[in-house]
């Protein structure tokens, strides 16, 4: 995939190998784990033909850091979601090892996809921390920390709050939180059930196989039918074994959907910080307010509105005016402030609405081509599976009625 | 030999994880744990105590049946059955035309037992009339079978269904069970009309033609329970002093008899297996389809896409029950019935055995005793006859039974590879139209945005 962007030119990405490594950890303890070549290519206008600009090394943590800072610093983004830390969905011939080969091979697929979606997003690719990542192998850790992006993430405890005491959230952000729910169950749903059928469909295929060993012997004590019997049962052979391939393929298919729901945790995301920002609003407005109140209660005398102060002038007696005068006019700055605070919120919210409905229109075109995409592989998949069914059995009847 | 060089050519070991002949598809590893789950499949399939399908006859749902003209289904009126192909090797026209149908369930104070109806049509002079309908059950079938192998003992009797499920069974009569059961009584039975010599067995006769009082005033007389126990006995003490002088042909038959009893047993739990694997992937799918609608509901956009996805799962997950119904049709009966014979041929040969050992301890009696030898000569020279005629007829019935042999099993697998062409077919016909349909409709959006 090319696309432009800090380069100046067109790049290339590509997540082209997979390592195992030793090192120590954070405790200082030995692990093993895999590291990921990043090559990084410019193409050449001119000519199409791409040079190597880039490579180096990462692993799956330094992934999820680059994540995690997309997420802070662009929470209007929907931020493509990485692929899974450990193997769900497994049918029983699948591992579940997060060493095993096939396991490795797929996330490297997933993490060049990651890395893909990034650079083709007309916001994102422009972020320097990425173009980071993919050129400064050494000290890109300390350099993503030094911008304090774990300082400026929201609390989750703020966010769970904002979430339940948000009053007038924008209604397509509520319908926006229903559909991600749904999408998430559906899709779980989905693999669970897709991996079972793989399960049994396994099953169907390998126990032919049985017949291929059973039939050699056979074929050893019969004249007229012997050779009919011995290649008929090499095509049982050729049928059991045929489903590996096909299994694999579908992986990747299961694969496409997984993104997608992974994708549906990262529009929750906007979600939240879209009901955080209103809450945000609404509780400073609330404040004002109350401010508001406050000062003309003062002002006039009337006490309607609680205050300490209220309460302690009434029993150890009234306050001077000259008191009264300075609160009013603390109150009037605040007022002032908090006036100006809302603007800036108000103005902040709509932005945030603006772009992140931009950006969720963006992705719903995306979503919406790239699972079509992906169910209409999956037919191509069953079709050449069926091609495959219909060649192996014409072979074996072929092989039968020679018998 | 033949037979020896395509031993050195069959594969030695078990299923390979990779591909057959090493040609391994994809630059993958084989999954670390594929090579031992294959082998555990092959483990289970041979493991004759785990196996919960080791005794228990193939169920069916009768409901699946596809009608076809090679089964001993359905009621095919016997003059209708002049119109189905002969499945046997039989020259000339059939005169004898069978079928069994009508379970019906009886219940006396002492027991419960069901009757078939069995009715023969016929041209034959020795039948007193063209056609016949009597009740039977399976304890008559027993006893025919008994007499049969009485009177022909070095002839292959066709076998009958098994007595009654060991395992797995909750109650004696299910549906399946009867069905399963009627249609091996109407191919036995058959089997029998087509046996050169059986046809024109006179208990057989008796058997299709005797109202019931007449039959069990007929099972009365005969060698009575002791003789046959004498017999029986006989033979167990001949087989196991075991058989020194067996002809070299003979031999053959048995080592073929016993190599051939063990593959098709083989088979035999294989193709269970494959039936109840196909029946859990039917299962699955049909929970597989109904997902995606529920998707519809929240996809504005991929609507029609996902709907015809799941119609395409719907209509694979029909062709799958098929398919299923179809193995269960064609190949487990024909399978199974073979699994019987070949307990039937060891039974053949143990009393092809027995008679020539009859005839050998006389000779060897002659041999150290010179006493008493007056009679032997005669007696031996009976023995020789009947001896000479035991191996003549089981050596012509067992060319006939190969030949029968061969032709059921071929039709047999060349039905499951037409069913699973079949199935293949539906199936890419389905997934083909779906892909038309999604790139016409592109074809037409793109069409729709041009000015």
């Amino acid at each position: 995939m090319t696309h432009n962007n800090f380069w100046l030119k067109k790049i290339e990405i590509s997540v082209s190998e997979a390592e195992k490594r030793t090192g120590r950890n954070a405790m200082n303890m030995q692990e093993t784990y895999t590291a990921y070549l990043i090559e990084t290519r410019s193409v050449e206008h001119t000519d199409g033909q791409s040079v190597l600009t880039d490579s180096l090394w990462r692993r799956y943590s330094e992934f999820e850091l680059l994540r995690n800072y997309l997420l802070v610093y662009y929470p209007h983004i929907v931020v493509p979601p990485l692929p899974e830390k450990r193997a769900e969905f497994v049918w029983h011939k699948l591992s579940a090892d997060n060493m095993d080969p096939d396991f490795v091979e797929r996330r490297r697929i997933g993490l060049e996809n990651f890395l893909l979606r990034i650079a083709s997003h007309p916001i994102l690719c422009r972020d320097k921390i990425f173009y980071l990542f993919l050129t400064q192998e050494g000290n890109w850790k300390e350099t993503v920390n030094e911008t304090g992006f774990q300082l400026k993430a929201d609390s989750r405890l703020k966010a769970l709050n904002a979430t339940f005491r948000v009053k007038n959230p924008d209604k397509r952000f509520t319908d926006l939180k229903h559909y991600s729910d749904e999408l998430q169950s559906v899709i779980s749903h989905l693999l669970r059930v897709r991996a079972r059928v793989a399960d049994r469909l396994y099953g169907v295929y390998k126990v032919h196989g049985n017949y291929g060993r059973v039939f050699s012997e056979w074929s050893a004590i019969e004249k007229e039918m012997g050779d009919g019997l011995q290649s008929a049962g090499h095509h049982m052979d050729v049928y059991a074994s045929s489903i590996d391939d096909i299994l694999e393929d579908e992986e990747h298919y299961a694969d496409q959907l997984k993104e997608y729901l992974f994708y549906a945790e990262a529009l929750r995301a906007v979600c939240r910080k879209h009901e955080l920002m209103q809450y945000d609003l609404e509780m400073a407005a609330q404040d004002l307010a109350s401010k508001k109140q406050q000062c003309e209660e003062l002002a006039t005398g009337t006490v309607r509105t609680f205050s300490l102060k209220g309460m302690t002038t009434k029993l150890f007696g009234q306050e001077t005016p000259e008191q009264r005068e300075a609160r009013i006019k603390v109150l009037e700055e605040q007022i002032n402030e908090g006036e100006q605070q809302l603007k800036s919120k108000n103005l902040e919210g709509r932005e945030f609405v603006k772009n992140a409905w931009a950006d969720i229109e963006r992705f719903k075109e995306q979503k919406n081509r790239d699972l079509k995409e992906a169910l209409i592989s999956y037919a191509v998949m069953q079709i050449s599976m069926c091609k495959k069914g219909i060649q192996v059995w014409t072979n074996a009847k072929e092989c039968f009625n020679k018998m | 030999m033949e037979g020896e060089r395509r031993a050195s050519q069959a594969r030695s070991s078990g299923l390979p994880a990779g591909g057959a002949d090493g040609d391994s598809p994809g630059g993958s590893a084989p999954f670390p744990g594929s090579s031992g789950s294959s082998a555990l499949l092959q483990a289970e399939v041979l493991d004759l105590d785990e196996d919960e399908d080791d005794l228990e006859v193939f169920s069916k749902d009768a409901s699946l049946m596809d009608m076809n003209s090679f089964s001993p289904m359905m009621p095919t009126s016997p003059l209708s059955m002049i119109n189905q192909i002969k499945f046997e090797d039989e020259p000339d026209l059939k005169d004898l035309f069978i079928t069994v149908d009508e379970p019906e369930s009886h219940v006396t104070t002492i027991e419960t037992f069901i009757t078939y109806r069995i009715i023969t049509k016929t041209s034959r002079g020795e039948f007193d009339s063209s056609e016949f309908e009597v009740r039977r059950r399976y304890q008559d079938f027993l006893w025919l079978k008994g007499k049969l192998e009485e009177a022909h003992p070095t002839l292959i009797i066709p076998p009958l269904p098994e007595k009654f499920i060991v395992k797995g069974m909750v109650e004696r009569f299910n549906d399946d069970f009867i069905e399963t059961r009627r249609k091996a009584l109407h191919k036995f039975l058959n089997r029998i009309a087509d046996h050169p010599t059986l046809t024109f067995n006179e208990d057989f006769k008796i058997f299709l033609t005797a109202q019931a009082w007449e039959l069990s005033s007929h099972k009365k007389q005969g060698p009575g329970l002791l003789s046959r126990m004498g017999q029986t006995v006989r033979a167990v003490a001949s087989s196991m002093r075991g058989v020194k002088n067996r002809p070299e042909e003979f031999m053959e038959m048995n080592n073929f008899i016993e190599l051939f009893s063990q593959k098709i047993n083989l088979i035999d739990k294989i193709s269970q297996r494959i039936y109840k694997e196909e029946r859990e992937y039917f299962d699955e799918m049909k929970e597989y389809g109904p997902i995606h609608i529920l998707w519809s509901a929240s996809e504005e956009d991929l609507v029609d896409t996902l709907k015809d996805v799941a119609s395409c799962i719907d209509r694979c997950c029909k062709a799958t029950e098929k398919r299923m119904s179809g193995l269960s049709e064609a190949l487990l009966p024909v399978v199974h019935e073979y699994v019987l014979y070949s307990e039937m041929l060891m039974g053949v040969m143990k009393r092809r055995d027995q008679i020539q050992a009859e005839l050998d301890s006389k000779v060897e009696a002659l041999t150290y005793k010179k006493t008493d030898t007056d009679l032997f000569p005669e007696e031996i020279g009976k023995l020789e006859d009947k001896v000479e005629c035991a191996n003549n007829a089981l050596k012509a019935d067992w060319e006939r039974w190969k030949q029968n042999m061969q032709n059921d099993i071929k039709l047999a697998f060349t039905d499951m590879a037409e069913e699973n062409i079949h199935y293949y077919e539906q199936c890419l016909a389905t997934w083909e139209s779906f892909l038309t349909s999604q790139t016409n409709l592109h074809l037409e959006e793109t069409s729709e945005d041009k000015p």
